[in-house]
């Protein structure tokens, strides 16, 4: 009986050994570039060729370079405020092209580069952070609800959805992207409970990017996250999130699992939040420099590159070829948020209830009469 | 080429100034879309700011360690005319050609600084060159007046101040009428007070600084934190001023200006002595008061750089020669600009002499940290009773001004009453002490 072996243990360290075991920790390609074999994850990832890689190596360069400019028009003044990936493109690609079509995405609203992979367009990325909308995009059109700000709420929203499709007979399966932070939220709590019971399709996927805005993981937990997941009886993987690759088998291992009946996973993709949590923050105020330089150690677009590089399928012109798109993309992105307009005013009333309700009616009514107070030439009730 | 302002953004959320840290750049520089282009301190953090554009540094309207208020312009760009027509649809925020007016989205604006700087200009030009005399404020100003937001908005563009504007809608609510009736006399008055004076050159603007600026802001900081108290006598000083005539010839004086000025530097340190509360200033940092024991002297000096206020030190230990002399030498130093720093610190009590200028009496402001200051009116002759009888004496008012926290009138009078009586019977100094 393990309880009694614990109790009865004849040392400190039997104790400890017993009761902390050490998660395995996978990944396929390392810091240096370095293709490693023998990781239980291999198999999920026989059909990625070195050539295919270049698509992920793509994705990867891309979304950084829209998240550099989307951090230069911040303080150019064209957005009200964003929030960085630096370091994580490979745990978001990794994870994203790990999807099917039909599977729904709940996210926090750091996932900039998920939602690229899902085909949504970069300047509908922008809108809330230039506050011109309340959301970017219809969610059922790319099933990828908008980002969730209140912190862990979209980890019960994808379980919830992952029982509507557990009731429906369908084989989609819900993901939930969510930081280290939100693991000690109640919201995340609850739903993990929720998943493990029902044994829902869903997927938790936890970015450990070792920083809750100014808090640091340790602070939070005294195991590896993905431990906590093994309290609710929710099988964990704790992968390199800046390997693509691991990334991407880990979530198609979670996927497959959930697709056929074996409930939630929880996966802690181990990665590392390189710049601000905003542009309104910074880290230099809270974290060591030095830190920082490690984990430059273990870029994820630079390993990738390295190992490309070395097996020969990368070659100038075909880094030149990522580097175009990357600019394109960034020039398409520049120009698109300079060009969003500000919303008619009365456009609020127009999406709280799909059928019309009279209270809003009349409040539309009302603010409508109010914004013809002002004359003409002055600005509107909608200006900022 | 056009040129464009690029407007401080917020950089953080709901900021409404940084601190320009650092430029990277200079004036003549051609930078490239994102290059950084200065370090910009926030409330919250040092960040790095990307060029909004590609072009040449025209201006820098601010120096490294200046604040700017968000939405100031800070840089401006030469910018080829096509660029800019071709990288964007219209102008893009923040990227303003000077003249023009803001385009209606300013998302990283939205901090309290209003953007709009020339409506915004020409509302405050508006406020103070003509407030409607006639049109009093609210009854208790602390209260807003009552208007709308479209009212507001429509005020504000106007350049009209609601606060100077009588509502005559519901419960004293202004109108758009109102607000429109009061721009119009706004623009009325102007254009009056145009033609009545052809030359807008009605008054020359002269620089505040140096002395003249440490004296407003000693003046301001004394009258408005010292609840000030002033009052008179009328004394008779004749027997002083002939006890002074006398000794001047004596041979201890030879040598010195025996003026009336030390006569009285002499009695003000003989009544401290028996007056020590008057001789101290109030500690706003312990809400105490600190008596000295000591007293250093201060005397009003005017000197062409301004007024300064030497003191002698420790003045209570000197015979009338010595004072006579102390304040010779004083006021000559005063003159001459070569007043060392050090005598203009430390002053315990003050006495200004304004009856050099011919005035009979002042309310002397409180030599900012002191309890007290004593003006001396002109001395002349004049018609007063003496023993019985209308003479001609030599007749001078003293004035004492002194913080009401530190003492009551009772205790002012006594002072100053035992100064005027040394001044009148400088004999009573016998029986001092």
């Amino acid at each position: 009986m393990v309880e009694a072996h614990l109790i009865y243990a004849e040392s400190d360290e039997e104790v400890a050994e017993a009761a902390v075991q050490p998660s395995t920790f996978e990944q396929l390609i390392d810091h240096n570039g370095e293709r490693g074999r023998g990781s239980a994850l291999e198999g999920w990832v026989s059909d990625i060729t070195d050539t295919g890689l270049i698509a992920f190596y793509e994705d990867m360069v891309v979304v950084r370079r829209i998240d550099t400019e989307a951090t230069a028009l911040q303080r150019q003044g064209e957005l009200g405020l964003w929030p960085p990936l630096l370091g994580q493109e490979a745990a978001q690609v990794g994870s994203a092209r790990a999807l099917a079509a039909h599977d729904f995405i709940f996210s926090s609203y750091r996932e900039n580069a998920v939602a690229y992979c899902r085909g949504i367009a970069v300047t509908d990325v922008l809108k809330p952070w230039r506050g011109v909308s309340g959301s970017g995009w219809n969610p059922f059109e790319y099933r990828m609800a908008t980002p969730q700000i209140i912190i862990g709420a979209q980890t019960l929203h994808a379980t919830g959805y992952a029982l509507g499709m557990q009731l429906k007979g369908s084989d989609s399966v819900a993901i939930t992207y969510f930081g280290d932070g939100a693991t000690s939220e109640g919201d995340v709590n609850e739903a993990l409970v929720f998943a493990a019971t029902y044994q829902a399709p869903v997927v938790f996927f936890c970015q450990n990017n070792h920083w809750a805005i100014s808090e640091p993981v340790a602070l939070q937990s005294r195991a590896n996250i993905v431990d906590r997941a093994l309290g609710f009886g929710i099988p964990g993987i704790r992968v390199d999130g800046n390997d693509v690759l691991a990334v991407l088998a880990a979530t198609r291992l979670a996927l497959h699992r959930a697709r056929t009946g074996g409930g939630p996973t929880f996966i802690e993709a181990v990665t590392y939040r390189m710049g601000a949590h905003t542009t309104a923050d910074d880290p230099t105020l809270y974290r060591d420099q030095a830190e920082l330089d490690a984990w430059s150690h273990r870029d994820p677009i630079v390993r990738l590159s390295n190992y490309l590089r070395n097996s020969g399928v990368l070659t100038d012109s075909g880094q030149n070829a990522v580097d175009e798109r990357a600019a394109a993309v960034a020039a398409e992105l520049r120009a698109g948020c300079i060009a969003l307009k500000d919303p008619d005013p009365l456009s609020i009333f127009d999406h709280i209830y799909a059928e019309p309700n009279s209270k809003i009616v009349h409040q539309r009514a009302r603010y409508e009469r109010y914004l013809d107070m002002f004359t003409d030439a002055e600005p509107s009730g909608g200006q900022r | 080429m056009v040129t464009a302002d690029f407007l401080l953004p917020d950089l953080g959320e709901g900021l409404t100034e940084s601190e320009i840290v650092a430029w990277r750049v200079a004036v003549g520089d051609r930078v490239e879309l994102n290059q950084i282009i200065a370090d910009v301190e926030t409330a919250k953090a040092i960040v790095e700011l990307p060029s909004p554009r590609a072009g040449i540094i025209e201006r820098l309207y601010v120096s490294e360690g200046v604040t700017v208020n968000v939405g100031e312009p800070i840089v401006a760009f030469e910018v080829e005319a096509e660029a800019e027509v071709e990288s964007v649809s219209e102008p893009a925020d923040g990227l303003l050609p000077s003249e023009e007016a803001p385009p209606p989205n300013l998302v990283g604006y939205g901090a309290a600084v209003e953007p709009r700087s020339r409506l915004a200009r020409r509302a405050r030009t508006f406020n103070t060159e003509q407030k409607p005399s006639e049109a009093l404020p609210l009854a208790g100003s602390t209260v807003r007046a009552r208007a709308t937001p479209p009212v507001r908005t429509l005020a504000k563009s106007a350049g009209v101040d609601l606060s100077m504007v009588n509502g005559t809608g519901r419960l004293g609510q202004i109108t758009r009428a109102d607000v429109e009736q009061a721009k119009q006399k706004a623009e009325n008055d102007v254009a009056r007070a145009r033609t009545a004076m052809p030359t807008s050159t009605d008054h020359v603007r002269i620089p505040v600084k140096g002395v003249r600026k440490l004296t407003a802001e000693a003046m301001v900081r004394s009258a408005f934190t010292a609840p000030h108290v002033t009052i008179f006598t009328t004394v008779d000083v004749t027997r002083t001023t002939k006890l002074l005539s006398r000794a001047a010839t004596t041979a201890p004086f030879r040598n010195v200006r025996l003026t009336f000025l030390a006569a009285l530097a002499r009695a003000v340190c003989i009544a401290l002595e028996q007056h020590p509360e008057v001789n101290s200033r109030w500690d706003d940092a312990t809400e105490s008061v600190l008596q000295f024991d000591h007293v250093n002297l201060g005397i009003a000096a005017a000197t062409p750089r301004g007024l300064i206020v030497p003191n002698i030190e420790l003045a209570d230990q000197l015979d009338l020669k010595h004072l006579a002399s102390a304040l010779s030498e004083l006021v000559h130093v005063a003159r001459e600009g070569k007043t060392m720093p050090s005598v203009l610190t430390g002053g315990t009590f003050t006495i200004s002499n304004i009856g050099v200028f011919g005035v009979d009496s002042g309310t002397p402001i409180l030599n900012d940290g002191q309890a007290a200051i004593l003006a001396l009116g002109v001395i002349s002759p004049r018609p007063w009773e003496h023993k019985g009888r209308i003479r001609l004496r030599e007749i001078t008012t003293l004035s004492l001004s002194f913080d009401h926290r530190v003492l009551d009138g009772e205790q002012g009078a006594q002072f100053l009453m035992s100064v005027a009586r040394l001044l009148n019977e400088p004999g009573i100094a016998f029986t001092a002490r």
